[in-house]
């Protein structure tokens, strides 16, 4: 009896391992129409209006969220495809209309459009969402306000599928902005079951849970782990994606996402440094795409407001003694676009015949230096952000040999990345290297936020001057192209003479995938878009 | 027994919440000017500021703290969006589950060696021995973990990717336990079991090197104490079978500081399982709260060292418990 016993246990697990191993084939079925993406972290919530939304919840409103309008797309010379933002196209907005006097704007929504719980789009969802947008503060408040959107007045439910805008400005980014990440349409029914008098927007059932109609629902979140998208298939704001299911597992070490892209187990890996970009693509058995950030720079930047920087004369002999090439291969291996103009090389206005500090020129530093009071130099300290101590590491042992060469004598000050914007606040650290990204490609909006003397925390030199807030705010709102063209050329002059920052290079954005993957489009939020995604 | 050592440890429990408390707010770094983001503006930062609270006093954001914590509520985390207390119920079971099979592989390795290598001093066993508590002393975890990873998984495939607790295709069994082990033994799904088996292994081998040597050693120095002892001898001069002077007389002797080194062990590997959550992308408590310590986001870390500081002391009375059952005197003394 008890030998029986036994056997039938022995049976019974042999049986369930087969079944087990009998069920693989499906799993692997499954890997042709779902897709594998690896990153350092995730999203901290899925709300992009939430305080404190990390970079990644870009790429939750992007696939999750329908906006009014998205981007165009073209080539660009390597061949990635990219975004076009000279190029508006619909998304939930079937067609839109400037008023005669050019005041406002007027939208169509498609009528067919459905939230993911079926729920149909209406003009009343895009006001609930830009209302809600220009309301509870903080960053979208803030995006919403560079494109002049700043009231919940200005958005008007015209009819079930009509919706405007009243502008309170001309301004050329209004149309734009709305294609970013933050003007998103929210399913306001849903949202406003969840709402409560002390949380009218509904902000904390919003953190975790989407309601949106974008081509993809997020199926399940697990704060810290990963994040599983599966398609629409009722999505009718763009052709039905192919990828039928997304999976983004967070891996936050880089040598264990490298080992899982060179396997074959992970289909796309972000965020690796960029050594291993370089050796990846000269393996050639992956598909490397690296895209210069669009209006994105990596820079020194000198305290405009403490002695010894606050003297132009000493910025002009730091720019002249700056290694500038060895400094861009050291931090990056080739992968950046060297830049010697405070302007991105995909930017209007670029042009890198205007800047004098192209070569070291060490005889006219050293000129400078005497000429400023400090024939014999200073001590200073260069602070940068630990966190990205890989890129910036490097590049401020080159800066600080090259500062010795003028007398110089500067310390390196690592700084922890929790207390990085702490002390970037302060605007007391007279050297740092930084960066600095603005999701809309006009260089006007890069100095608005590095250069103006509205002195935002991104005006890391705290920069002051009169004639360059003249130009930039003139520059926004210029409609005739060649007096903008004008403005551009001569804030980026003033820039150049007074070199509060000097440019070194505009990152990268690296993504590596297997080369079954293809369709891969570079977007100014550095997030992927599945959407356009196929796996072969 | 078990009531009059849980009082003892309140005080410490108490001087946790305190120290944590101060240090979190000592610390440098502005978690507004973190939170509101690169572009921020200073009365963004403020608005910010506001919403956690930062603006009020340190006695009033400390009797807030206090009065939440005993509600069970420890706050929210800036990093995960979540709950602290339900971030710390969800990332708990993973750790306590790698941390509880590195010791158990530790100790299914090291008791042995460490019997043989004091049974036979000097002898090649011993030598072995010595190199392997030496290794597992010296290499920090973060290499063997990485070189684990490329041996096994990179350059062989014998293991299964460093992709976290279960491959990507695969569900999390019902939450029973918080265990993926035991959950899926609950749920009758073998597969499942070894899939999270799979998963433990590169984790817990790494995990395990680094617990070996101090138990290995503590084995070998208390074996060699008891053998040389004079009941040994006399249980021996009594002609009694040296199979059973060894595990009846000097290996249960033997126990009692091994087990206090365990104690020791554990809370030892809680404390590199940091290192170990981030190579195989573990999502347990260690990576939460290095995260949390980056963003300088209080409330998590706060959390944290509470957890820790409730499980050390659970761990230090169940470890009095086993004294009692190794030892029948302690209990007599108590």
């Amino acid at each position: 009896m008890k030998s029986q016993w036994w056997k039938a246990a022995i049976l019974s697990a042999i049986a369930l391992l087969l079944s087990t191993t009998m069920a693989m084939p499906s799993f692997s079925q499954d890997r042709s129409d779902t897709l594998l993406v690896v990153t350092e972290g995730g999203p901290n919530s899925m709300d992009i209006h939430g305080v404190g939304a990390n970079f990644q919840v870009y790429g939750v409103t992007w696939n999750a969220y329908d906006r009014l309008l998205t981007y165009g797309k073209k080539t660009l010379p390597n061949g990635t495809v990219s975004y076009d933002f000279t190029k508006l196209e619909p998304e939930l907005a079937q067609r839109w209309w400037l008023s005669a006097d050019g005041m406002s704007v007027t939208f169509v929504l498609r009528k067919d459009a459905k939230f993911h719980d079926g729920t149909p789009v209406t003009a009343h969802d895009v006001k609930w969402s830009f209302d809600r947008a220009v309301t509870v503060g903080g960053f979208p408040t803030f995006q919403m306000n560079a494109g002049s959107m700043e009231k919940p007045e200005q958005f008007v439910v015209m009819g079930e599928h009509t919706f405007r805008i009243n502008f309170l400005r001309r301004d050329k980014l209004t149309l734009p902005n709305l294609a970013v990440p933050v003007p998103v349409i929210f399913n306001s029914a849903l949202a406003k079951r969840h709402a409560t008098p002390t949380d009218p927007w509904a902000m904390a059932w919003l953190r975790n849970n989407t309601a949106g109609g974008g081509a993809y629902k997020v199926e399940s979140w697990r704060p810290g782990q990963e994040t599983v998208y599966v398609r629409n298939d009722n999505w009718k704001s763009g052709p039905l994606p192919k990828i039928r299911r997304v999976v983004v597992r967070e891996v936050p070490s880089a040598g264990s996402r490298r080992a899982l892209i060179e396997r074959g187990d992970a289909d796309i890996v972000m965020d690796l440094p960029a050594r291993d970009f370089v050796e990846l693509a000269k393996q050639g058995n992956l598909t490397v795409i690296g895209t210069p950030v669009e209006n994105a720079m990596m820079y020194v930047g000198m305290n405009a407001k403490h002695a010894p920087f606050s003297d132009v004369r000493v910025r002009q002999a730091v720019a002249y003694a700056l290694p500038r090439k060895r400094i861009v291969e050291a931090a990056t291996f080739g992968r950046s676009a060297p830049l010697v103009t405070p302007v991105a090389s995909n930017t209007f206005g670029y042009d890198p015949k205007m800047s004098p500090y192209t070569m070291q020129n060490l005889s006219k530093a050293k000129a400078l230096m005497a000429e400023s009071g400090f024939p014999n130099g200073f001590d200073t300290t260069i602070s940068f952000n630990a966190g990205f101590a890989a890129t910036n590491e490097p590049m401020a042992i080159l800066l600080q040999e090259s500062l010795r060469l003028i007398g110089i004598n500067a310390t390196i000050n690592k700084i922890p990345g929790a207390v990085w914007r702490g002390a970037l606040l302060r605007k007391d650290l007279p050297l740092i290297i930084n960066v600095f990204s603005g999701w809309l490609n006009y260089p006007e909006y890069f100095y608005l936020w590095v250069l103006h003397g509205d002195n935002s925390a991104s005006n890391t030199s705290s920069y002051q001057n009169p004639e360059m807030d003249k130009l930039i705010d003139a520059a926004r709102f210029e409609t005739d192209q060649k007096r903008y063209a004008e403005q551009v050329r001569e804030f980026i002059k003033v820039a150049l003479r007074d070199v509060p920052i000097l440019p070194l290079f505009q990152p990268s954005m690296d993504v590596v995938m297997q080369k079954s993957i293809s369709g891969y489009t570079y977007w100014f939020h550095r997030q992927i878009d599945f959407r356009s995604l196929v796996k072969n | 027994m078990v009531a009059r050592r849980l009082a003892t440890a309140l005080p410490g429990v108490v001087g946790v919440i305190v120290v944590t408390f101060l240090l979190n707010r000592a610390l440098p770094g502005d978690p507004a000017a973190y939170f509101a983001g690169p572009a921020a503006t200073p009365q963004a930062i403020e608005e910010i500021r506001g919403r956690l609270g930062l603006d009020r006093s340190l006695p009033e954001q400390f009797v807030l703290y206090l009065r939440d914590l005993t509600r069970g509520d420890l706050g929210h985390s800036l990093t995960t969006g979540q709950p602290v207390a339900a971030d710390l119920r969800a990332r708990l079971p993973a750790s306590l589950e790698l941390a509880t099979c590195g010791l158990l592989l530790a100790l299914t390795l090291a008791l042995p060696l460490g019997v043989l290598a004091a049974t036979r001093p000097g002898s090649g066993v011993d030598h072995v021995t010595r190199l392997l508590a030496t290794m597992g002393n010296s290499l920090p975890v973060f290499f063997t973990g990485l070189v684990l990873v490329y041996v096994l998984y990179y350059l062989l495939g014998w293991a299964p990717p460093p992709l976290g607790r279960l491959e990507v295709f695969r569900q999390a069994p019902a939450a029973v336990t918080g265990s993926f082990l035991i959950d899926s033994l609950l749920a009758r799904d073998p597969g499942l079991f070894l899939a999270a088996a799979k998963q433990l292994i590169l984790p817990t081998m790494t995990l395990g090197l680094a617990a070996l040597a101090p138990i290995t050693r503590m084995t070998r120095a208390a074996m060699l104490g008891v053998l040389a002892s004079d009941y040994v001898r006399t249980a021996r001069a009594n002609g009694l079978a040296p199979r059973t002077v060894l595990y009846v007389y000097a290996l249960r002797n033997a126990m009692l500081p091994v087990v206090t080194t365990l104690g020791l062990v554990l809370s030892f590997l809680l404390g590199v399982s940091v290192v170990v959550e981030k190579i195989y992308a573990w999502p347990g408590i260690g990576a939460y709260a290095l995260d949390s310590v980056i963003a300088s986001d209080y409330a998590p870390v706060q959390g944290f060292v509470l957890t820790m500081a409730v499980v050390y002391v659970l761990l230090n009375l169940l470890i009095d418990l086993l004294y009692g059952v190794i030892d029948p005197r302690v209990q007599i003394e108590s």
